[in-house]
């Protein structure tokens, strides 16, 4: 699922659209090494050293930047998306350090240091996530927007080891807004996942 | 999004150091970035405080102390959690933003009114004197009680009116020193000034919080109405606490939320509970001053009412009163 946009180097079609977009007009990539105190540079932008899906990764960036846009505008990884951009709908859900979290509200400046899994990196190659192979099952998604932040939500929830009744399982997944309604069919996801665990 | 410098601190005297007049500290961003993105909050440097040590969640002889970088969702499951506290937070925000956001951002967190949130809109909170469109206008969330001409916007956070219901204090420090601050004395009423929101002193920190030590205070509870069973604001909720002996209520703690400009204590329900069997009768009647001096408005009059059936759900459900 990741590596089909160019990290590095050129200007992918990508990159290119997604300087249109203010908040990641600051991006750059650089290959300089982060400096040791953790401060705005002289063009106010900062050094970002992450791992994400695995791979160490290093970006110059303007501190307005958010993860979600460096993930998406800069990296190419598209899978995680943009939905209020406010942190009330759930679909930029990525995990940091291992835990869920809104990557529309975090600041990719201080995600220094961070390991980052998004949907991309889920996958074990060609071989899907349980929580992945249980939505395909179940139909946990009609239009499938919100469905990676889904999917990295339940994911997570699985690790967190609560939630063991359908409502617990709603409760726990709130965070997730679902338009075309795909509810009934995401708790059964979850719960096919957690017995294939 | 305007444009801000970026600084990381590693160290509370660092923090301390880099924070300037028209800075803020960023602890999990979900109030902050939310509101910068808005243009609502408009700093010139923001400080990540993420690296501080401000952690820890521990029971000692003072009480129960909590680490300001403690997130939402670690507090929420720790044992040594009362479980007033522990409700309020799990039933506050998603698990997303609970994993990110911290107790001392929480305690900090904006309202959510609508005119505050819009800045093409008037907002005495944001911009003193421009005027108070909710008065008249989208109100139905809006507070009934310490609201004054000037300011009617609700105080959004569930986990300050537990902490209020239990004589909180917030440990805060500054260039200037370190002082325990009481929660309830901390948040300010609206009256001519709306924009002051509480007794922090810029550049000042959060450090902890700490819950005064008092066994009986676990036997409490926390209820929340809203408009949808999750990831909503309160339209009312109360925190609860008693000490039961004997069959009768010796102590009792009531704070309310979703209905007032500040975390909303209850004295004169405490006062008439106090000496009482735990039955319906009683808490019915000592729930009828809990919404004195309210001043509903065009869309919130139904506040008064659930307000008092609040109080006293979460009472029944404390102590399944007959
Ligand atoms: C969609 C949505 C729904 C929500 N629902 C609820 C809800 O139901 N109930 C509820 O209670 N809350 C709710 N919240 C609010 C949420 O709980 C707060 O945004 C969060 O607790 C703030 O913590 P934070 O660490 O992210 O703060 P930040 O955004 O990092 O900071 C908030 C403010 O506090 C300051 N600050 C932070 N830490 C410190 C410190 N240690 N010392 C001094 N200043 C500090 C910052 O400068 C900033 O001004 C919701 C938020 C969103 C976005």
């Amino acid at each position: 699922m990741g590596g089909e946009t160019p990290r590095g180097g050129g200007l992918s079609r990508r990159r290119f659209f997604g300087t249109t977009a203010a908040a990641s007009a600051g991006v750059v990539l650089t290959t300089a090494p982060a400096p040791a105190a953790r401060a705005a540079d002289d063009d106010g932008a900062v050094d970002v050293a992450i791992t994400v899906n695995g791979t160490a990764e290093k970006l110059h960036v303007d501190p307005r930047v958010t993860l979600l846009d460096a993930l998406r505008e800069r990296l190419g990884l598209t899978g995680t998306k943009k939905g209020c951009d406010r942190g009330q709908c759930g679909a930029c859900t990525v995990h940091v350090d291992g835990r869920r979290v809104l990557s529309c509200l975090t600041l990719a400046a201080t995600a220094d240091g961070r390991k980052v899994t998004t949907i991309e990196g889920l996958a074990d190659g060609d071989d899907l996530h349980p929580v992945q192979r249980a939505f395909v099952e179940c139909d946990g998604f009609q239009c499938g927007f919100c469905t990676s932040g889904q999917i990295m939500s339940a994911a997570a929830l699985l690790k967190e080891g609560h939630a063991w009744t359908d409502e617990e399982i709603r409760e726990a997944m709130s965070g997730n807004i679902c338009r075309c309604g795909a509810y009934p069919g995401i708790v059964e996801a979850i719960k096919t996942a957690r017995r294939a665990d | 999004m305007h444009a801000f410098g970026f600084a990381a601190a590693r160290t509370l005297p660092e923090a301390l150091r880099l924070a300037a007049p028209d800075s803020a500290f960023l602890a999990g961003g979900t109030t902050l970035v939310d509101l910068m993105k808005l243009d609502v909050l408009t700093p010139d440097r923001v400080v990540d405080i993420n690296r501080l040590p401000l952690r820890g969640i521990r029971s000692t002889r003072d009480g129960l102390r909590i680490g300001a970088l403690e997130r939402m969702s670690d507090v929420a499951r720790h044992p040594a959690v009362h479980p007033v506290i522990a409700e309020a937070l799990a039933q506050s925000a998603s698990p997303q933003l609970r994993t990110m956001a911290s107790i001392g951002g929480n305690l900090l967190q904006r309202t959510r009114c609508g005119y505050f949130r819009d800045v093409h809109t008037p907002c005495n909170r944001r911009q003193p004197g421009s005027g108070c469109p909710a008065r008249t206008g989208d109100n139905r969330t809006h507070a009934v009680l310490g609201t004054s001409d000037a300011c009617v916007a609700t105080h959004p956070s569930d986990l300050a009116v537990a902490l209020v219901a239990l004589d909180a204090s917030v440990r805060l420090v500054s260039h200037a020193g370190e002082r325990l601050v009481r929660l309830a004395a901390f948040y300010r009423l609206p009256g001519d000034t709306p924009q002051v929101e509480n007794d922090l002193r810029p550049g000042e920190l959060i450090t902890e919080v700490v819950v005064p030590r008092r066994p009986w205070a676990r036997h409490s509870t926390y209820v929340k109405v809203r408009d949808r069973s999750s990831y909503e604001f309160a339209l009312a909720s109360a925190a609860v606490a008693l000490d039961m002996r004997g069959g009768v209520i010796h102590e009792a703690r009531v704070a309310a939320g979703g209905v007032g400009t500040v975390p909303w204590r209850l004295p004169a329900v405490e006062a008439a509970l106090r000496g009482r069997p735990p039955t319906r009768a009683s808490f019915e009647e000592a729930a009828a001053s809990a919404a004195d001096g309210a001043r509903p408005l065009t869309e919130n009059a139904f506040k008064v009412t659930l307000l008092k059936r609040t109080i006293v759900r979460a009472l029944m459900s404390l102590e399944g009163g007959s």
